[in-house]
């Protein structure tokens, strides 16, 4: 029973979102599609992580309808993309041009990836002469001597030891 | 050179500290205009007051001015009107613009709450609002005598949003238009 009554008002929930969304006539489904995509790509200046095809403030609906009435003009989607930023600004655009205040959105990514290799090329490079000095280490003969020793006394003891304990 | 790399990752740090200390008092509510430097654009349309006069764009030049986007379903542009009330009867000239409005309940409140506007333009579409970059009630522009916009604010004019960021500007404006 509640089951049944949550059910119906998600219905009715649903059916209330779906009035929200307004409709418009096209001419055919290229430009339905082309209507859908623009104003997906575009952002609503009022509720700032939606775009205008999304939201419901009512700044969207009068840029969705403003859109409409220039797809009915016939204008291209250059033009009302610069329609709209020469109103709004940048901000519309959820692809920022490049330009001096968006430079660091585009190339800091890059530039920490380069940076980041070069500390870690610096890191490698520095510690291989280490490395390669530890492995050719030479011994001088008085090393030399004092390790054969050390080895044949190892030898000796543990040979002692499996003579003790079989 | 080593201890230059030893500060390198304190550098970073201070970096990214300016850049996120600034970020605290950004507010990403507020977008900067495209229009500011730019001229009014022009239009003409209704009039509030006098059904049937057109207003022209020219009609705001002559002295700098403020120009208020409200509406009565707007409950912020209530808020700040008892300001602009004080603001016109010092002498500022405003001009309003009734945004998306009912003319009918649009001219009952200004009875009722006082008229502190010059005229007010009709827009009962919001197209004029969508060629000022509006995106919200209430909105201010600036304008000098050339009818060229100076400064915008987003949202209501207090008596600390008018003394610290409009009144210096307003003044500069004044001081401009009598050499």
């Amino acid at each position: 029973m509640i089951l049944r009554a949550l059910g119906l008002s998600l219905l009715l929930c649903a059916t209330a979102a779906q009035a929200a969304i307004d409709t418009y006539e096209f001419r055919n489904d290229h430009e339905r599609e082309r209507f859908r995509e623009l104003t997906s790509e575009l952002r609503c200046p009022k509720c700032q992580n939606q775009n205008i095809a999304d939201s419901d403030a009512p700044i969207a609906m009068d840029l969705r309808r403003e859109i409409f009435r220039m797809f009915g003009e016939g204008k291209r989607n250059d033009e009302i993309i610069s329609y709209l930023v020469d109103r709004y600004g940048d901000f519309v655009l959820y692809r920022p041009p490049l330009n001096s205040s968006t430079a660091l959105l585009w190339f800091g990514p890059g530039v920490l990836l380069v940076g980041g290799l070069l500390v870690l090329l610096l890191i490698v490079r520095r510690r291989r002469p280490q490395a390669q000095a530890a492995s050719q280490a030479q011994l001088d003969a008085a090393e030399q001597a004092r390790l054969q020793a050390l080895l044949a006394a190892n030898a000796a003891s543990s040979a002692d030891q499996e003579r003790k304990d079989p | 050179m080593k201890r230059a790399m030893l500060l390198l990752p304190l550098g970073v740090f201070l970096l990214m500290a300016v850049f996120l200390y600034r970020g605290l008092y950004l507010d990403p509510k507020e977008l900067r205009s495209v229009l500011i430097d730019k001229p009014l654009p022009s239009f003409s349309q209704g009039s509030l007051e006098e059904p049937g006069r057109i207003i022209n764009s020219d009609e705001l030049k002559g002295q700098p001015a403020l120009l208020n986007v409200w509406a009565t379903w707007c409950p912020t542009c209530k808020a700040e009107h008892e300001m602009l009330n004080r603001l016109a009867a010092q002498g500022v000239a405003i001009y309003g613009i009734n945004y998306k409005d009912d003319s009918a309940a649009a001219r009952e409140w200004l009875q009722r709450l006082g008229n502190p506007y010059r005229f007010n333009i009709e827009d009962p579409q919001g197209s004029l609002g969508i060629d000022l970059g509006v995106y919200g009630a209430p909105e201010t522009f600036l304008l000098d005598k050339q009818g060229i916009i100076r400064a915008k604010h987003v949202g209501a004019i207090d008596e600390n949003v008018w003394r610290s960021k409009l009144a210096p500007l307003y003044q500069q404006l004044l001081d401009e238009a009598t050499p």
